[in-house]
């Protein structure tokens, strides 16, 4: 991602870049997440972990945040929603490229997710899903006496 | 990488040597829809993440530019796991015709989603012509 340290010029982009290849060369990667969507999914999305949490960010821009639904079991996330864009009548369109219609996109997270402690943001067309991780699997500081 | 496209046609020109792919900046196309009527040239583009402080819209002879940086709030030390967007960088570039009024380009921002209002200048407007029946 995201252009910030840690996020590129890393392993990261080897890996992706190796990704892209394979599946140029195949067709579609040998293996590939059972929930992965292929590049042009709608929308975008991008995972991050820390000890505490983890972030998941989806570029989803012009979408009503009310109309998105947002569902957490155990460790799948699943968020749904609709964008629909309104065509000018009359007009005459040279391009349509952007999506239209409804979205669903299935997330498998780390197993030690706490569903019952998550919050959502939407701001300039992202979406940002914090997801705490149980206190138990929390890094711990242990004290020697 | 920047991307010329005729707004006024249909076909594309563009082309995109192999080589483009491996420039060291990472640069995202913003998805567009761009539809004209009467009055002018209508262009949304998707462009998540970028506030207004962070957009730039310019007209530099009769390219017409956009350009705009995302800024996604991160915790530290965050290591990423999955990503589909992999650049924080979006920038496109159109080629404007010239009956096109570039002085009065509007620019909204909402949501994640850039509208340029592109109007014809008055002289090109289509006029409807009467006929009288004589």
């Amino acid at each position: 991602m995201f252009g910030i340290p840690g996020f590129e010029g890393s392993l990261f982009d080897d890996l992706l870049r190796i990704q892209r290849q394979m599946e140029s060369v195949f067709g579609s990667p040998l293996t590939a997440g059972i929930r992965s969507m292929g590049v042009a999914a709608f929308p975008p999305v991008n995972v991050g972990t820390t000890p505490e949490e983890i972030d998941v960010y989806l570029f989803a821009p012009g979408v009503d945040p009310t109309s998105l639904d947002i569902n957490i079991q155990n460790n799948v996330l699943t968020v749904s929603g609709e964008r629909r864009i309104i065509r000018e009548e009359g007009a005459s369109y040279y391009r349509k490229e952007r999506f239209d219609g409804e979205f669903r996109r299935v997330l498998t997270l780390p197993e030690d997710v706490d569903p019952d402690r998550v919050d959502a943001t939407y701001k300039d067309g992202v979406l940002h899903i914090r997801i705490e991780r149980k206190e138990s699997s929390k890094p711990r500081q242990i004290k020697v006496n | 990488m920047s991307d010329k496209t005729e707004l006024t046609k249909k076909e594309t020109t563009e082309v995109q040597p192999a080589t483009e792919q491996t420039v060291q900046e990472q640069i995202i196309r913003p998805l567009v829809d761009i539809f004209e009527d009467e009055s002018g040239i209508t262009v949304h583009a998707d462009m998540p993440g970028v506030s207004k402080e962070r957009l730039n819209v310019k007209v530099e002879g009769d390219t017409l530019t956009i350009d705009g940086i995302a800024e996604i709030p991160m915790p530290e030390k965050m290591e990423p796991l999955y990503a589909d967007v992999r650049a924080t960088h979006y920038q496109r570039s159109f080629t404007l015709s010239p009956e096109m009024d570039v002085d009065k380009v509007e620019a909204t921002l909402k949501d994640g989603v850039l509208t340029l209002r592109i109007p014809k200048r008055e002289e090109h407007k289509p006029k409807k012509i009467e006929v009288k029946v004589g």
